[in-house]
């Protein structure tokens, strides 16, 4: 699918580790302000995809292009700075452990903007608030919070500097379902939330039923190639085999 | 069947498997060391880059001396009472046993204090970079650091390999101070040796080049213990004897590290100081 003015751009991206081809020639456009998913079996090359458009890997040949950006453009430090478009949830969230709650939030804050102590501290609660934690939460450790918690402190942590692109990484896989569905909304609220600054969703996973619900595109990428990329509600009826044998996990 | 022919076949099998086993584990380490030293330009050049960051270095000085200062005072102390013990047995055949003072110092400052707290830092400070930072590279927070932007050697690296180039030396010289204390009053006291003579002997034979030597050494050791531990803390891959293994590997090679350089180090620093 072609799209007008896309936030993700992939040009014949091919990435060879040694002999071994993980993403071959891919061909790959994610529109701007909406919720696109990447699903795929394990191994098939997701995440490297995901650190091909972060810029944390450079392709063996092709282009990367982001928000207009062709990342091989950009130096080393350049390049850095350009992550700060991201905002990426990982599968464990990733909290700082030796930081609170309201530490982790802060962390981005203090490292990267012209805030003030009180004016972070003030941006962090509000941050912290907005993914529905409670204050008695805030100076807690990630070790004593639940799981579904962390998510939504590495959540409030990834909004912290307004990105314009958020990464989800697995959100759902291995959560049980309230868990799950509680951050199917936060994904999707997010989305709504920051639509008039512009925010463009990319999950990537393969937990199928809790993705399809919430995206507005599906790619099925398939031993580093992209084989079937679709609006939702086509990508639910599609014929192709692999893509079926998926959808009936 | 155990045949002429089949034990010798089997044997020299077994030989050629294990010079090929030796070849691989060369191998290996060749590639660790060139690995080890790329990781050490990296450190050069982001320890110079902005920001710096100020309060990870004191950070990092307060963990390492916290985590080392009681047995620093525990092993410096002992190990002057009992090196103060046993020079004094072996001078007194010789009746120069007035000078235990002074060979005590020296021994310390040039050798004693400066490996002894090198091993004790590898073994409770090395251990523990390699054990922070390898969790944090299992748990995604080492890439979370990177997709801020952060470079994590600088972040995590960086201040822990400074402060303890800092911190060794300084422990060291704590080493010192309460070893010869230690000497001092086992001298003094159980061995009965003159109070007056004691220190004498010591400022005429002990130096300020022997002192330097313990320092620098230290200095050294401080910051190849520090480069061990954060880089296999960084080398840590996902999976469930990951973490455990870079916290051993850590203490291991620090501490052999500190044995090696020590020799080269002396030869070194007899001739220059
Ligand atoms: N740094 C690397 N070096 C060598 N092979 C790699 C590297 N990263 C990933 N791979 C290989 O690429 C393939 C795809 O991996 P990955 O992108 O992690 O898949 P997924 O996230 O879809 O499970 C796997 O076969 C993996 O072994
Ligand atoms: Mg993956």
């Amino acid at each position: 699918m072609k799209f007008e003015n896309p936030a993700i751009s992939l040009q014949n991206v091919t990435k060879t580790f040694g002999e071994h081809t993980v993403l071959n020639n891919l061909n790959f456009d994610i529109p701007k302000n909406k919720i696109t998913t990447i699903l795929g079996f394990s191994g098939a090359g997701k995440s490297t995809l995901l650190k091909h458009i972060l810029g944390v890997i450079k392709p063996t040949s092709g282009k990367v292009i982001v928000l207009g950006q062709d990342l091989a453009e950009l130096d080393e430090y350049q390049k850095r700075e350009f992550r700060r478009n991201f905002g990426m949830l990982f599968q464990y969230a990733a909290l700082f452990d030796s930081m609170t709650t309201i530490e982790n939030v802060a962390f981005p804050l203090k490292e990267f903007s012209k805030l003030t102590l009180s004016e972070i501290s003030e941006k962090s609660q509000h941050l912290l608030t907005a993914v529905g934690l409670k204050s008695e939460s805030f100076n807690k450790l990630p070790s004593e919070l639940s799981g579904g918690m962390r998510k939504r402190v590495g959540l409030a942590r990834a909004l912290a500097l307004s990105p314009h692109i958020m990464l989800y990484d697995e959100p759902t896989t291995g959560l049980d379902p309230i868990t799950t569905k509680m951050v199917n909304d936060l994904i999707v609220e997010t989305a709504e939330v920051n639509k008039e600054n512009g925010l463009t969703t990319v999950i990537i996973s393969h937990d199928v039923r809790a993705t399809l619900e919430i995206s507005d595109y599906v790619a099925f990428l398939d031993r580093g190639r992209i084989v079937e990329y679709l609006p939702v509600d086509q990508f639910k009826k599609s014929e192709h085999p692999l893509v079926k044998e998926f959808l009936r996990l | 069947m155990l045949t002429k022919d089949g034990i010798i076949k089997s044997i020299k099998h077994g030989f050629i498997e294990w010079v090929e086993s030796i070849g691989a584990s060369i191998n290996e380490s060749v590639k660790g060391l060139g690995n080890i030293v790329l990781f050490t330009v990296n450190f050069f050049y982001w320890v110079f880059k902005r920001p710096f960051r100020l309060h990870l270095l004191v950070d990092q000085l307060f963990f390492i001396g916290n985590k080392s200062i009681l047995i620093i005072l525990l092993a410096g102390s002992f190990t002057g009472m009992v090196f103060a013990t046993q020079t004094y047995f072996g001078f007194k055949l010789i009746n120069v046993d007035s000078l235990v003072g002074a060979i005590t110092a020296i021994g310390l400052a040039k050798e004693l204090a400066p490996v002894l707290t090198g091993l004790i830092v590898a073994g409770r400070a090395g251990s523990a970079m390699a054990a922070q930072i390898g969790t944090m590279k299992v748990t995604e927070q080492v890439d979370a650091l990177e997709v801020m932007g952060i470079n994590s050697i600088q972040y995590l690296a960086v201040p822990r390999i400074v402060a303890g180039t800092i911190a060794v030396p300084m422990l060291s010289a704590i080493f010192l101070y309460i070893g010869n204390v230690g000497s001092y009053l086992v001298g003094t006291t159980s061995l009965m040796i003159d109070e007056a003579i004691f220190f004498s002997k010591l400022s005429e034979f002990m130096h300020v080049a022997d002192i330097w030597q313990g320092i620098i050494k230290a200095t050294v050791f401080g910051f190849v213990i520090s480069v061990i531990g954060t880089y296999f803390g960084f080398q840590v891959e996902k999976g469930a004897e990951g973490v455990g293994r870079g916290t051993n590997l850590a203490v291991i090679w620090g501490m052999i590290s500190v044995l090696i350089l020590d020799y080269f180090l002396t030869v070194v620093l007899v001739r220059i100081l």
